[in-house]
């Protein structure tokens, strides 16, 4: 019997079996998100009707005999930093509180083209800034495990989503960890794929350079299916791939890893890590030993400065990608009183709509540019960003996939770290080489911290445009570990799981 | 330790046309010292002889034909506009250079 | 007292910088699929990407690329093997990203050069301009001042943005330091802008139209005493729209700060503006600090690598130089140095050659275009090559030749062509316009003009052949001007018992 709790392949299984419409579908998801969105706050928009129509037409197209493709009519959870035409879309700012845009991202029209049904908009860390989702203007998130606990971030919302049962599938995007580190504390599976697999056209720039649209699911192939729909070339997209996207949903059915060589980062399991999840995550290791993949030990040492890198990359693109909002052409405007000129009324708009993390690094990338100091910093982040390619290079020449803990620590209490932004950032230590060397990775549960009893990601980091490897070896773990387990890990989700 | 004065963040925020009162960039100048000493490191590792990495996946050449394609209607380019007249965005009075 | 220019060049040495921003006249914008073409209602030629929305991407029109690498081969530029885009970030309200995309360290085209010539006392000169740099970039949108005393920006209430224009590719062309002048450079400045654009021209890249702002100059300038070696502080002066006045904003500034130096002041390094009336320039706003514009490789763009192959193959189809070819046709058609420039200047090379080419007589082709078809075209204010192509003006003129039109008759041609009624064939035959050389009816109007004029008509048979001309008028006008005048002539020679 098909049920919101169901996989996102099930559903699309029953929807073509005609046990289940999409209507009823997408109604059922609407009753569980008024049941529990009030406490999760996951979702800032929820366009039903437009929901419903296009579940309606969905399962019209079906009867009529039209072929769908594979997630037709599966309903999902937006990022709200993906451009939806006519829908707002407010990047967890306040400075863009209203704006309608008058266009669909790639990714929106390949969901649509697909029959997928959008229900609305996720919160998330405001312009994709943060670990937490606390940096919100719309209020932060709460993890479905503990509601006093942050989802992650800043794509905590599509996380929060998929773990409270309120959409089986949700898009994320990826910047430095945003899709990885909520998919490990919410117990879910995301994939941040190779840089320019996925369109760039319509997700509103964080940073240019390491941003990713990715899958957000409750299971390996439930993301390898979204990650289908959503990939592929785009000529609105200069730095999007010219080349087949990666079989991934066939390497998700594998199930094989024998002979695989799994490379453990040495950089990443020390000192910094929560022990419980050091624990897990050596639960996962056994597991894929059992299956008969080989442990090689790599080393990056690199990896050491991709964090200081990040936050000097990032930040850089970031106050040059946020200079357009300054309330001329669109999004909200402060002061203008007819007698404060245009730069005054900018300077004021911008004050009062962008949040203090938003600020905090678009100063910093503006000081990280300024002549003078360009060379010092930018520019020697891009020459760590070579290193750490070279560092891949090298342990890719020795394993198929490399292995890590997805965060440092398992959620943490809301509140507990806005006044350090330099812990803040420490959570995104093993997801941040990911993106500085465009290559894929994936976070899926690998069990609940002892500690505390709070999920635990698992990483798999694959060679850039191999993205079928990491679906393959996340395929096998998490086959293996649900065997042991005995149930899904959301299923033991005290809070909600009785709801 | 980078030593960044208030003075220093005003001038930033002035580049970045934000508004900040003194409280704001006293705080932040004290935060920025404290996130660029950490960031700093960077200067470390990174040798004259290891060039910089913008694009993480190296492509060249990525053009389009000079073809035109439809735009955007007049209703739907305005339609996020705060103020609009005469089919322009209306914003506050230009101040400076011509 | 102060010193004029004469004064000021015997005592400072100037020094030149030209900074050339050329549209160019691609269908498409730089980054977007958008119209470039002129005129459209505002905001209609505009989509995500050239309005900044959140989320646009640019994508380069390849179309941009190779017109700049082409200006870079006929500037003899070096081609970056190379070459990327980065973004310069600055606040404006027309620039739509608060950034423009454009390159800055690593720009498609370096170090070339160009030759120029120019007359001095001693005769004919050439100078060696050299280019630093071409590189391409994007226009900024359009301002609209409402309010205020004069609509100026100081003063206006508010402001309107339509940004049709944003994103229309642009390549500015910039100049080494060009030194050695001497009291030249007012006339070195403008035959270099006048050169460039006439390669832009023949290139095809551009409408190079200054007065419509698709070529516009910045003229940076600096002066140092005479012997001295050194460099001065230089001044930025922009808005300097036509090559006149190229010429007049050097001899301005060299006036200006000659005579700040003489008193002792300080040159300031700033931007100018160049006032049309007076041809002096004025202060812009002084920038409290120079600008930090923070450019940093545009993440949004992949790097221009162009092939060997293709840099050759475009070379293979760069057209004669302009001014060898204005040397050329100036030999071959025996044209006085004056009317070439008037020619040049009035943009009709091109169309002349080609009336040429198709059969006409040269003295004829260059006095229809630069007289009765640019006179027509100034009186609609279009330009003359928009009334009437070469082909219909080298059929007129064929017919002139056979004796088929009367030159009277050829401008009415002209007109109703330009009028829209169709071809030459098709205005004669709708007008009626034929020459009336048929003896019987030329006969009728002879007679009636002896008749009506019986004194003139007895002098001519007495030998005062002069006195032909009021019957031939007559005869003429009694035709409607439409007779062939020389065989009215011959006739009424004939019939007076003058003909031989």
């Amino acid at each position: 019997m098909t049920s919101i709790r169901s996989t996102a392949a099930q559903m699309a299984e029953a929807l073509s079996a005609g046990t289940i419409t999409s209507v009823e579908l997408t109604q059922a998801h609407y009753e569980r998100i008024g049941e529990v969105d009030s406490e999760v706050h996951a979702f800032l928009y929820l366009d039903k009707e437009g929901a419903l129509a296009q579940a309606a037409q969905s399962d019209a197209k079906r009867n009529s005999g039209e072929i769908q493709s594979p997630l037709a009519g599966v309903p999902l959870a937006l990022k709200d930093l993906l451009t939806q035409k006519g829908i707002p879309t407010t990047c967890g700012s306040k400075i863009l509180e209203g704006w309608r845009p008058p266009y669909d991202s790639t990714v929106v029209a390949k969901l649509k083209a697909a029959g997928v049904v959008i229900l609305g908009k996720t919160n998330m860390d405001e312009f994709a800034m943060g670990s937490s989702t606390e940096n919100s203007a719309y209020g932060p998130t709460h993890n479905p495990w503990d509601l006093t606990r942050i989802p992650g971030g800043s794509g905590g919302g599509s996380a929060a989503a998929v773990a409270a049962f309120e959409a089986p599938l949700a898009i994320g995007s990826d910047t430095g960890g945003s899709i990885r580190q909520p998919a490990a504390v919410t117990g879910t599976v995301g994939v941040k794929p190779t840089y320019g697999g996925v369109s760039r056209f319509g997700l509103i720039a964080f940073s240019s350079s390491l941003d990713q649209a990715g899958p957000c699911a409750r299971t390996v192939l439930d993301a390898a299916m979204l990650h289908e729909v959503i990939a592929g070339h785009d000529e609105k997209d200069s730095t999007s791939i010219n080349a087949p996207v990666p079989q991934v949903v066939k390497a998700a059915k594998k199930l094989d890893v024998k002979g695989m060589k799994i490379g453990v980062v040495k950089e990443l399991q020390g000192e910094g890590f929560q022990a419980g999840v050091l624990e897990r995550f050596h639960d996962g290791l056994d597991a894929l030993v059992s299956c008969g993949a080989e442990l090689v030990e790599v080393s990056c040492p690199a990896f050491d400065y991709a964090l200081a890198a990040y936050y000097l990359i990032a930040p850089s693109e970031c106050s040059s990608n946020l200079a357009r909002f300054d309330s001329m052409r669109y999004g909200i405007r402060i002061g203008d009183d007819g007698v404060r000129g245009a730069e005054e009324v900018m300077k004021l708009t911008r004050h009062e709509g962008f949040g203090p993390e938003v600020k905090r690094r678009i100063i910093l990338g503006t000081y990280a540019l300024s002549s003078g100091y360009y060379d010092a910093y930018y520019g020697s982040a891009q020459k760590v960003r070579t290193l750490l390619m070279r560092d891949f290079n090298a342990a890719f020449a020795k394993a198929d996939v490399l292995v890590s803990p997805t965060a440092p620590t398992t959620a943490f209490k809301i509140g507990e770290n806005v006044d350090d932004p330099l812990a803040m950032y420490l959570n995104d230590i093993a997801t941040i080489p990911v993106n500085m060397a465009g290559i894929g990775g994936m976070s899926l549960p690998c069990g609940l911290a002892p500690e505390d009893g709070l999920p635990v990601g698992f990483q798999i980091m694959a060679p850039a445009m191999r993205d079928d490897l990491m679906y393959q070896v996340g395929g096998a773990l998490e086959a293996t570990l649900l065997a042991k387990w005995g149930a899904p890990i959301l299923d033991s989700a005290p809070l909600l799981a009785a709801k | 330790m980078a030593a960044i004065s208030r003075d220093d963040v005003a001038h930033l925020a002035k580049l970045a046309r934000i508004d900040m009162s003194n409280a704001e960039l006293d705080h932040l100048a004290q935060e920025m010292s404290v996130i660029l000493d950490a960031v700093a490191r960077v200067q470390e590792v990174a040798g004259s002889d290891v060039p910089p990495t913008s694009h993480p996946i190296p492509v060249n050449n990525v053009v389009r034909e000079d073809v035109v394609l439809p735009s955007l209607s007049q209703e739907d380019s305005l339609s996020g506009a705060p103020a609009q007249a005469e089919g322009r965005f209306k914003v506050p009075q230009i101040l400076g250079e011509e | 007292m102060a010193l004029n220019y004469d004064q000021a060049v015997a005592k400072y040495d100037p020094t030149l910088g030209l900074e050339v921003h050329v549209e160019l006249n691609t269908n498409s914008k730089m980054f977007c699929g958008c119209s470039t073409e002129f005129g459209a209602e505002p905001n209609t030629q505009t989509c995500p990407v050239c309005l900044g929305l959140p989320g646009a991407l640019p994508v380069v029109n390849g179309k941009a690329i190779e017109s700049s690498i082409l200006i870079g081969l006929a500037l003899n530029c070096s081609i970056a093997p190379f070459s990327r885009f980065a973004r310069k970030n600055y606040f404006y309200p027309d620039m739509p990203k608060n950034f423009q995309t454009s390159q800055y360290d690593e720009p498609i085209c370096v170090n070339g050069y160009l030759d120029v010539e120019i007359e001095t006392e001693d005769g004919p000169k050439q100078f060696r301009v050299e280019i630093e740099r071409v590189h391409m970039e994007e226009d900024t949108g359009k301002s609209l001042h409402v309010g205020g005393a004069t609509g100026r920006i100081h003063g206006a209430e508010y402001s309107l943005l339509d940004y049709n224009r944003a994103g229309i590719p642009l390549v500015e062309i910039v100049t080494k330091i060009v030194g050695g002048t001497g009291k030249y450079a007012p006339e070195v400045a403008r035959a270099y802008v006048t050169e460039l654009r006439d390669i832009l021209r023949s290139l095809g890249v551009s409408d190079v139209k200054m007065e419509q702002g698709s070529m516009r100059c910045d003229v940076n300038l600096s002066l140092a005493p005479i012997g001295s070696g050194s460099l001065g502080t230089r001044s930025e002066t922009k808005n300097v729209n036509s090559l006149r006045s190229v010429e007049r904003a050097v001899i301005g500034e060299v006036i200006r700060q000659a005579n700040r130096l003489e008193a002792g002041e300080r040159i300031v390094q700033e931007t100018r503006h160049f006032l049309e009336e007076s041809g002096q320039t004025r202060p812009g706003r002084s920038k409290e600090q120079a600008e930090d514009y923070r450019y940093f490789p545009e993440p949004d763009l992949v790097p221009v690598v162009p092939d060997s192959a293709w840099i050759e193959e475009l070379r293979a189809t760069l057209p004669e130089k302009p001014s060898n070819r204005r040397k050329r046709l100036q030999i071959e058609w025996s044209v006085p140095d004056k009317e070439m420039s008037s020619l040049v200047n009035a943009g009709l090379l091109d169309v002349v050659e080609e009336t040429i080419k198709l059969g006409a007589e040269p003295t004829r082709a260059r006095s229809w275009w630069l007289g009765e078809i640019s006179r027509l075209a100034n009186e609609r204010e279009v330009d003359p090559t928009s009334l009437i192509t070469p082909g219909q003006v080298a059929v007129v003129i064929s017919l002139i030749e056979s004796g088929e039109l009367t030159d009277k008759l050829a401008r009415q041609v002209v007109e109703g062509v330009v009028a829209g009624e169709g071809t030459p064939a098709d205005v004669i035959t709708k007008r009626g316009l034929k020459v009336v050389s048929d003896d019987g009816a030329l006969m009728t109007a002879i007679e009636a003009a002896i008749a009506a004029q019986p004194d003139t008509a007895l002098r001519v048979r007495g030998g005062n052949i002069p006195a032909a001309g009021a019957l031939i008028g007559a005869v003429m006008k009694a035709t409607g001007g439409q007779a062939d005048a020389a065989k009215v002539r011959e006739l009424l020679l004939k019939h007076l018992g003058q003909g031989e």
